[in-house]
């Protein structure tokens, strides 16, 4: 089962769960962020893109102080699937789950767009279901996707393979055009060390129905599903 | 407590007048208290009480079988069958968003979505239409960004897709910009909620932020009178957004109205706890008493008059079972908002309201809420109409270059892509968008409360043509349903209801009566010869500055329903060498149109005829088109005429350019750029089909030309090339439009 954690503001959160569930076929609950424990038989956990908090402090920051959370990071250290999506993201890296920071979109407004992604590499939990150099198209949605990392932290995670996504134009070619936010290295997606850990500034949940948006989102969330039905 | 004295004078400086006054008194038999003066003077301002208008409203169409509630709630309610409705409806947020364009065009958004939500509707889609002045002018380009950034950072944060709307700019607007917000919900039928204060002895509970000094007057003087150069001074009435608290209001009570908790429910909008506490005792025929002390507020300090006026934004007023008062109060609780009880449901029809002991209003709700004042002002046809409307072609320079004017028209912002705009919301949020911003009119798929999804999706459509309703404010009101209906039914919905807002100049002008009353007929008659009803709508006087005032706009909000979205239609061509069908007739009319406004600098003549009975057959004919399956796409003919729409048409995907060859009857500018109603672009596999059914329809049809390359080529009929260009020349120059004005560094 999949835990969807709400936080209150999380906009994103029935969406991951409709997805999750509705579409995929996969089991997916509600978790109340006040909670201290995740549900027994947790498989995986989702934290949804929003404004938690309203984000009127850094985005994350409240979000990442909320009980639950203790709960997720004993999840993660434990091995477990953690995937962060936006806002999600955010609170991650606010957690110390992931390296690195999201910083003011480089111009400085909210961008609602597709945009095309290049995948790294293919691992479990998250890309088994597509392959190193697959292009993926799914919408971001974001004021605050900028990834930074400093110049040493950046050089580990390319070094690690922690990149799992990054912007790019529809053949592959990674420019600057192509990148929506200024992230630096076009970086989309960063996973922590071990792997089971994901943020992702675009959406996949949003990329599930071919009339809504595309199916490249399945690429994603159908690994987790797979890893969760083989465990 | 040391509150001043009330006199004539006090009371005109609260925007009363003498006769109002002096009414104030024989309901009282008394003279008023300094907060019952704060309350007739909100409550009959023109934003709150509809006085210069409502005598007119009453002429508009608002019944059908499939509506549920029409005009006086919250929002309209329609039936989408299988025990769902759609709840929606349009409001102003002018004179705030032109102080403060950030600010005010956000809490727009935000009282929007609470009179969705107050119905037990959950907001599954917004849309705006917002008007400027030239952006050559920095302060409009200031205005566009502020206004854009408002709608997006409220809209974004509380999780409601906005789906679609128009944004325009003309001269008229630029001491006046409008800001017009639209939203729409889905709830079970079963379970709407109105704002009435039933049941003696429930319950009055606050929930939501504290109260504030902010606002005070918001709805009564800023919005109830014009603009000059004390504009600025006008600030402090604007109030400041928080979308974090409505987006846990909306959960908050969304979850309560699940249960039987709940009795009624009214957002605290214009006029704050004084509107709210008297149209829900007057609607339930009851009164309230309520203490002031147990409100919740933000400073220690604050005197009845301003607990009573404050417009401090997210606040609602609940009426809850009798013995649900800690589930309701905990429910708030746990999404971290404030609910305290305030008072509670009275049989006697009074308001009364105590505040450190003592009582500081006691009157009767009726002669407040229900009987406010309603005025027939005198209206005149305005004098300079003939000047208006007169146009002598013969005298207009024809147009030599038409491919440059084609492009010329592209390049304005008025009819350029809007995508500078939308990509600044969130568009996606929900998972239910099928066409989002940018096509004919936007598509939302319809989910059970419980997030089952269902094969219904809602088409919307917000529109007008403000030159055409000044040229003609009857023909133009007319002109913009239709439009919004052909919309509709462009994407293979079925038009259904309508929410306007009327925005206008100063009703105590009887030129600006006249286009008042004009534009409402106009919507009356066209609403009710297409089967739409009104079902809800504000109305937005005083848009003028320094004594000029805006062009009449009569913003029209459309709802259609599609049973199956599998059946949608979109605008752009779909595939190449697909037959193009032009439908409708053209009637080479080029008053009003954007070419003669663009490029000969004219702003007169008649508009286009409405036919409205074919427009009807029209609908209906593209509503089976769409169930039959016949089309791959179809775009209206609007603004720019039919080379405009064959260029936004190619601009969807590559290879999709067309060749099209127009029977040229008359000039060339006319053909190309005439803006005749009723028209509309579809392409197909199956012309022998469309035809026939378009023959059955009583609906003229022929062949144009076909779908594909890579330029669009528009030839007459005695193939002469009127216009022979690259299409991604073409997008180039539309899709620079706004943004090549907006950030002219880049």
């Amino acid at each position: 089962m999949f835990a969807v954690i709400q936080f209150p503001g999380s906009c994103d959160d029935r969406d991951m769960w409709f997805a999750m569930s509705s579409v995929l076929a996969g089991k997916c609950s509600m978790v109340w962020h006040q909670e201290s424990e995740l549900p027994a038989g947790t498989k995986g956990v989702l934290l949804p893109g929003g404004f938690s908090y309203g984000d009127y402090l850094r985005c994350g920051a409240m979000a990442q102080l909320s009980p639950i959370m203790g709960a997720v990071k004993r999840f993660a250290k434990r091995g477990g699937p953690v995937l962060g999506t936006c806002n999600g993201f955010q609170i991650l890296c606010e957690a110390g789950l992931l390296p690195g920071a999201l910083r003011r979109n480089s111009q400085l407004v909210f961008v609602c767009d597709d945009v095309h992604l290049r995948v790294e590499k293919r691992a479990e939990p998250f890309s088994s279901r597509t392959e190193k150099g697959a292009i993926l198209t799914l919408p971001i949605k974001h004021g605050e996707g900028c990834f930074y990392a400093s110049e040493m932290e950046l050089g580990l995670l390319e070094q690690n393979g922690q990149v799992l996504l990054r912007y790019c134009e529809l053949d592959g070619t990674i420019s600057k055009a192509s990148n929506p936010n200024g992230s630096l290295g076009s970086i989309a997606g960063v996973l922590n060390k071990e792997g089971n850990v994901l943020g992702l500034m675009p959406h996949p949940e949003h990329a599930v129905e071919a009339a809504f948006g595309g199916t490249d989102g399945i690429a994603i969330l159908g690994s987790l599903l797979d890893m969760a039905r083989s465990a | 407590m040391n509150e001043p004295d009330v006199d004539l004078d006090l009371a005109l400086e609260h925007g009363l007048t003498e006769q109002e006054y002096a009414q104030i008194l024989k309901i009282l038999g008394r003279t008023p208290s300094f907060s019952e003066l704060g309350i007739f003077s909100v409550m009959w301002s023109e934003h709150c009480s509809y006085k210069s208008s409502k005598h007119h409203l009453k002429t508009l169409p608002v019944k059908g079988p499939h509506v549920l509630q029409g005009p006086g709630e919250n929002a309209g309610a329609i039936s989408l069958g299988d025990g769902l409705a759609a709840v929606f409806k349009i409001e102003s947020h002018n004179h705030p968003s032109f102080i403060e364009p950030k600010q005010g065009a956000a809490t727009g958004v935000g009282g929007i979505l609470r009179d969705i939500f107050t119905m037990g509707a959950r907001p599954i889609a917004s849309l705006n239409s917002i008007r400027f002045g030239s952006l050559a002018d920095a302060r409009h380009r200031f205005l566009l960004r502020g206004v854009v950034s408002g709608i997006g950072h409220y809209g974004n944060c509380v999780g409601v897709a906005t789906v679609g709307g128009e944004t325009q700019f003309h001269d008229s607007y630029a001491g006046n910009i409008l800001v017009n917000a639209m939203s729409v919900g889905i709830a079970e039928e079963s379970k709407i909620f109105l704002a009435g204060a039933k049941g003696v002895g429930n319950p009055v509970i606050y929930a939501g932020s504290k109260t504030g000094r902010d606002g005070i007057h918001g709805a009564s003087l800023l919005a109830s009178s014009e603009f000059d150069e004390t504009g600025n001074d006008k600030r402090p009435t604007v109030q400041v957004g928080d979308p974090f608290t409505e987006k846990c209001l909306i959960e908050a009570c969304l979850e309560l109205m699940s249960t039987d908790a709940i009795v009624g429910i009214q957002d605290m909008g214009a006029a704050g706890l004084t509107c709210s506490s008297f149209e829900m005792a007057s609607n339930a025929g009851t009164g309230i008493e309520m203490n002031l002390d147990t409100i919740p507020r933000r400073a220690a300090t604050m005197t009845p008059y301003e607990l009573l006026l404050s417009e401090s934004q997210e606040r609602m007023l609940l009426v809850a079972q009798s013995g649900k008062e800690e589930f309701v109060c905990s429910v708030f609780e746990r999404w971290g908002l404030d609910a305290v009880v305030v008072g509670k449901v009275t049989d006697d029809g009074r308001m009364r309201v105590s505040f450190e002991g003592s009582t500081v209003v006691d009157i009767p709700v009726d002669p407040v809420a229900a009987s406010s004042p309603e005025l027939n002002r005198p209206s005149k046809e305005p004098e300079d109409l003939g000047a208006r409307q007169s146009l002598n072609l013969s005298l207009v320079e024809s147009e030599s270059n038409p491919e440059a004017a084609l492009r010329a028209l592209l390049s304005d912002p008025n009819l350029g892509s809007k995508s500078w705009v939308y990509r600044q919301y969130d568009q996606r949020v929900q998972g239910n968008t099928l066409i989002g911003p940018g096509g004919d009119a936007a598509l939302v798929r319809v989910k059970r409360p419980d997030g089952s999804p269902t094969t219904k999706a809602l088409a919307i459509s917000v529109d007008c043509n403000h030159r055409f309703c000044w040229l003609d404010p009857e023909k133009g009101a007319m002109a913009a349903v239709a439009e919004a209906g052909r919309n509709v039914a462009c994407t293979g919905a079925k038009p259904l209801a309508v929410t306007n807002c009327l925005n206008f100049g100063n009703p105590e002008k009887p030129e600006i009566m006249w286009e008042l009353k004009k534009a409402i007929k106009g919507i009356s008659i066209a609403a009710s010869a297409l089967g739409t009803p009104i079902v809800s709508g504000n109305v937005s006087l005083y848009n003028e500055t320094n004594g000029t005032p805006i062009f009449p706009t009569p913003t029209i909000g459309m709802v259609g329903l599609i049973d199956d979205w599998a059946d949608a239609i979109g605008a752009h061509f779909k595939r190449p060498y697909q037959e193009i069908i032009l439908i409708g007739t053209d009637r080479f009319e080029l008053g009003g149109s954007m070419w003669l406004a663009k490029m000969r600098g004219i702003e007169s003549g008649r508009p286009p005829e409405v036919d409205l009975d074919y427009e009807r057959r029209l609908q209906k004919f593209l509503v089976l088109s769409g169930e039959r399956r016949l089309l791959s796409s179809s775009h209206d003919i609007s603004d720019g005429g039919i080379a405009v729409a064959l260029a936004e048409s190619c601009f969807g995907l590559e290879g999709c350019g067309a060749s099209v060859t127009l029977n040229a009857e008359s000039t060339l500018e006319e053909c190309l750029f005439g803006e005749s109603t009723g028209r509309v672009l579809v392409t197909t596999d199956c012309a022998e089909d469309v035809l026939s059914l378009a023959r059955d329809s009583d609906v003229p049809a022929i062949v144009v030309g076909k779908t594909g390359g890579e330029r669009l080529k528009i030839s007459s009929l005695n193939d002469s090339v009127l216009i022979d260009a690259s299409v991604a020349q073409l997008k180039s120059v539309w899709e620079d439009a706004i943004p090549s004005r907006m950030d002219p560094e880049e």
